[in-house]
């Protein structure tokens, strides 16, 4: 990342008449007469090839990046995209097919689906997985949509979703948008769900408990068991949020846990690139019972090892968007789960917790510890103490950057005041640790001695701190 | 394993300052009963052995580069500039995520202000946001929206929607409560509302051009949901046709959504595209997703920002617009470099040629004795003709002599049987075209 490169120009401010930055093959058939009204001109900017090319690459260089630095956002598995991942995605037996093409003409990419399904639910320990969903949050979304149709089907009414106070912003979100009310449950002075506040919860109206374990906290919920236990008593459905699947991967699977329906994030666990932003893909797994709901087209293999998309299935949900997902993820993530195979993704999760662990032994004394126990991935510190020195989480993040590294997912969870949500992942060494451990006890240093370092932080960065609430007051949307 | 940096001894080392003796004590917190102790039976594959895994699997699907194709329906063919790639593995771009520290993601938040901007240049629209997953949940969403605007509970949609955008919108109307109606069309494969009450409808929702290519007349549809106040949302499944035909805002839709996969993506077997989703200013706050604006750091030098967050679930939790989070953000980025480099000339080209091309298919496909065009109105780069026997059949006749030809409709539109529907693009030469012709013409003196 360049520090200081100043202000640069918007595509639109650079655009020169007369020039232009592809070329097209003349028309090679007779022009036919347009028979509908066409518009005028459209706007958009004319640049030749390598102005385009300079000026987006000096937009990247603006960018702090996971191949540039340590990248500890919580919750969000920021580890290593394997360069192979990117060139499995990109041959043209994946990337050039048509979804409407027939299946006899898709037959790799519809084993690859169906293999991808077989590894997932022995990773999870569910029955069959959709890998039509586009996100995670879409994934809660479709969950909700399969265990609404379960209930449907028995005749239930159930319309409360249970989530508890450290969870994600998108399961209220999905639960919301699903029609569902939801009813939020307390943790307790472990970080795990509280028992009592559970069970006070739990009705004949409760459709389902959203839960991700290890929770927010990076905490393993060491009652999963009897929370199981309770909700299925009550009627109710387990849903696993697979935000945190890289906590516990190959040493335990929410499927024996006694969840009914879970999602994966395959831009998390199985480390495709996050894009800025996206593409992602969170797949659905289900129980069997749940199986005959999942949204179509479903991949079949039949008895002579042909692979087949399945639209006939009366008791689905229906679909959760256009076509089978985000194909091209789905490739990736095939391709990292064959090149960790089950020894690898075992070791990728012991490292990914052993990090995580070894990262908050050297910041502990510093940095309070809200729940003090062995994390799974990620751990939750608290920076409440800066108050006293007129300093809020954001300074710190923002000094982070100062020093040359990404900020943790910060003020979230919300049940720890001025929360820095650390996640290390598998892919960090021990001495990029030891530089982050390093940095954050400076920092508390400074804090102490020299507020102003963080008050007026980043300093190296190619902008200053940005003033979000001028920006908000009347929002610029678009350049003019 | 390559991927992981700790050695042997950093891991001994790093258990030792923990006071640990193994790895299995980090898993004490997990019960017993379910803690697994062997790794799953999946093999671990050399980087050699994987490629050639993936090479052999990618190498059993017929694939459009070296296959000449009609397919459409939503997902299309177009050239892709060699430079697009190129910017797109800059890992600074793709090794990042959601641009939660401003300071150090202005790459990417000035990339998405200018994706929102040609978004808004391509509609005519005031506001866009960063993106939705696709063109059927941005059509989902928009009903959601209108929904959240008027307070009322009947969508009308078109039924020449996209089927997969309405068999979308119908699993998220649901548990919703609300009511989705589907619209005729009239012989002419145009919207039919004379049978339809526009009272008390939250939106009316029209694919232009329609899922049978055909060119709707918006201005009528526009003026018909707005007297009735309700919200008009334009949908589109081929973004190239925004280089031809007139803007959303120009007949007053109050929503613009869609697919984007035409803006410099191939096809991906369907995913990842790129949900387009824009709308009128007054409407801002009700919109899903992630918007980009313009700030001002420190040293009053400019600057990009996430805004409007408390639109989010992030902030808002369950009261939040969407659930959105993760959207296509590379998509769009690929999206803004495409229009980029295409430029005013440029994209007009493409749509224009995609015109030209579609209809030189058609007029020769006349001249097959018993084909004939399913529909008579106007089209842009797509159009469905009723032949004699079975689409599928002719389908595969293309197939054996290395043509993948087009959409047989019947699936999806039970009334259509013998409908075919194929699409050219600036892809399609004037010589696959014609030897498209001749199968069919083959296959139609076959068939006689």
């Amino acid at each position: 990342m360049e520090r200081r490169v100043g202000v640069t120009e918007l595509i639109f401010e650079m655009s020169r008449r007369g020039c232009t930055g592809c070329s097209l093959t003349s028309l090679d058939v007779p022009q036919a007469g347009i028979d509908f009204p066409t518009r005028a001109g459209i706007g958009l900017p004319t640049l030749s090839e390598p102005e385009v090319v300079r000026h987006f690459t000096v937009l990247s260089r603006k960018n702090f990046a996971l191949d540039i630095g340590f990248y500890p956002l919580g919750s969000c598995t920021m580890k290593y995209n394997p360069k192979v991942n990117e060139d499995m995605a990109a041959l043209p037996g994946f990337a050039q097919l048509h979804p409407y093409q027939p299946d006899s003409t898709a037959q790799g990419a519809l084993e690859l689906l169906w293999e991808l399904d077989r590894a997932l639910c022995q990773i999870t320990g569910m029955d069959r997985f959709t890998l039509q969903p586009a996100a995670g949050a879409h994934g809660e979304l479709a969950g909700l949509f399969l265990i609404a149709r379960y209930f449907q089907e028995k005749g239930e009414k159930r319309d409360i979703v249970l989530v508890p106070d450290s969870a994600h912003g998108t399961n209220p979100a999905s639960a919301a948008l699903a029609g569902c009310q939801v009813v939020v449950v307390r943790s307790d002075s472990r970080g795990g769900v509280d028992l009592e506040d559970l069970q006070a919860k739990l009705s004949d109206r409760v459709m389902a408990l959203m839960l991700t374990n290890p929770n927010t906290l990076g905490l393993f919920d060491e009652n999963i068991l009897t929370i199981a236990e309770l909700v299925h008593a009550a009627g109710g459905l387990l849903y696993y949020d697979g935000a945190n699947l890289e906590g516990t991967c190959g040493y335990a699977r929410p499927g024996d846990m006694g969840f009914d329906v879970v999602h994966v994030n395959l831009h998390k666990t199985f480390s495709t690139p996050h894009g800025g932003g996206g593409p992602g893909s969170g797949p659905v797994g289900v129980k069997q019972m749940l199986e005959s709901f999942l949204p179509v087209p479903v991949v079949n293999k039949k008895a002579d090892g042909a692979f087949t998309l399945d639209w006939e299935r009366p008791q689905t949900i229906g679909m959760m968007r256009s076509f089978l997902g985000n194909f091209l993820v789905a490739v990736k993530a095939y391709t990292y789960i064959l090149s960790l195979g089950g020894t690898g993704l075992r070791q990728m999760t012991a490292d990914a917790v052993l990090n995580a662990n070894y990262l908050l032994s050297l910041v502990k004394g510093t940095y309070e510890l809200p729940y003090d126990r062995i994390c799974k991935h990620e751990f939750v510190l608290s920076t409440h103490q800066f108050g006293q020195w007129g300093l809020k989480v954001t300074d710190v993040a923002k000094r982070l950057l100062d020093k040359g590294f990404h900020a943790p997912t910060i003020a979230f969870p919300l049940i720890v005041d001025g929360a820095l949500m650390v996640e290390p992942t598998e892919t960090e060494s021990k001495s990029a640790l030891e530089s982050f451990a390093q940095a954050l006890l400076e920092i508390e240093e400074e804090a102490r001695t020299h507020p102003e370092l963080l008050k007026e932080a980043p300093r190296n960065t190619p902008v200053r701190r940005i003033d979000d609430v001028a920006a908000n007051r009347s929002p610029v949307l678009r350049w003019k | 394993m390559r991927y992981f940096p700790l050695t042997p001894d950093d891991r001994a080392e790093m258990l030792g300052a923990l006071g640990l003796s193994s790895t299995e004590e980090l898993f004490a917190d997990i019960p017993a009963a379910i803690r697994i102790q062997q790794p799953f039976s999946i093999p671990a594959l050399s980087e050699p052995e994987v490629v050639e895994r993936l090479e052999r699997l990618a190498a059993k699907n017929l694939n459009a580069k070296s296959t000449p194709s009609f397919l459409g329906g939503g997902i299309y063919r177009h050239y892709v500039p060699a430079a697009i790639k190129h910017l797109l593995m800059r890992a600074e771009f793709y090794t990042a995520y959601t641009p939660y520290q401003a300071e150090v993601s202005q790459g990417t938040l000035q990339a998405v202000f200018e994706y929102q901007t040609m978004i808004c240049l391509l509609t005519g629209m005031d506001v866009s946001n960063a993106s939705m997953y696709d063109g059927a949940t941005a059509v989902a969403e928009a009903a959601l929206m209108a929904r959240s605007i008027t307070g009322r509970k009947r969508v009308l949609a078109a039924g020449s929607l996209h089927p997969q955008y309405r068999a979308t919108l119908r699993t998220y109307l649901h548990l919703q409560g609300l009511e989705l109606v589907e619209i005729p069309w009239d012989e002419q494969g145009k919207l039919d509302l004379s049978q339809v009450q526009a009272e008390e409808a939250a939106c009316l929702i029209v694919q232009s051009p329609n899922f049978f290519g055909l060119v709707e007349e918006m201005a009528a549809a526009g003026q018909w949901i707005h007297a009735a106040g309700g919200i008009f949302v334009h949908a589109f499944a081929e973004a190239a046709s925004l280089g031809l035909l007139p803007p959303s805002a120009s007949f007053d839709a109050d929503i613009a959504c869609g697919e984007g996969q035409s803006l410099g993506m191939p096809p991906s077997y369907g995913g990842p595209g790129l949900g387009i989703f824009a709308a009128k200013e007054k409407y801002v706050r009700r919109m899903p997703g992630r918007l980009i604006g313009e700030a001002l750091d420190a040293d009053g030098q400019r600057a990009f920002t996430m805004v409007l967050a408390t639109r989010e679930q992030h902030i808002r939790r369950e009261k939040a617009t969407s659930n959105i989070c993760s959207n296509q953000a590379l998509c769009a980025l690929n999206a803004l470099i495409y229009l980029s480099l295409l430029g005013e000339e440029g994209f007009r080209q493409v749509a224009e040629q995609c015109y030209h091309k579609a209809h030189y298919l058609a007029d020769r496909l006349q001249s097959v004795a018993g084909l004939k065009p399913t529909f008579a109105a106007p089209f842009f780069n797509e159009v469905a003709f009723t032949i004699p026997g079975s689409p599928q059949a002719l389908n595969a006749f293309l197939q054996k002599h290395g043509i993948l030809g087009g959409i047989a409709l019947g699936r999806d539109f039970p009334g259509l049987k013998s409908s075919w529907l194929v699409a050219a693009t600036e892809m399609n030469s004037k010589e696959q075209i014609d030897a498209l012709v001749a199968r069919v013409a083959q296959w139609r003196g076959g068939l006689a």
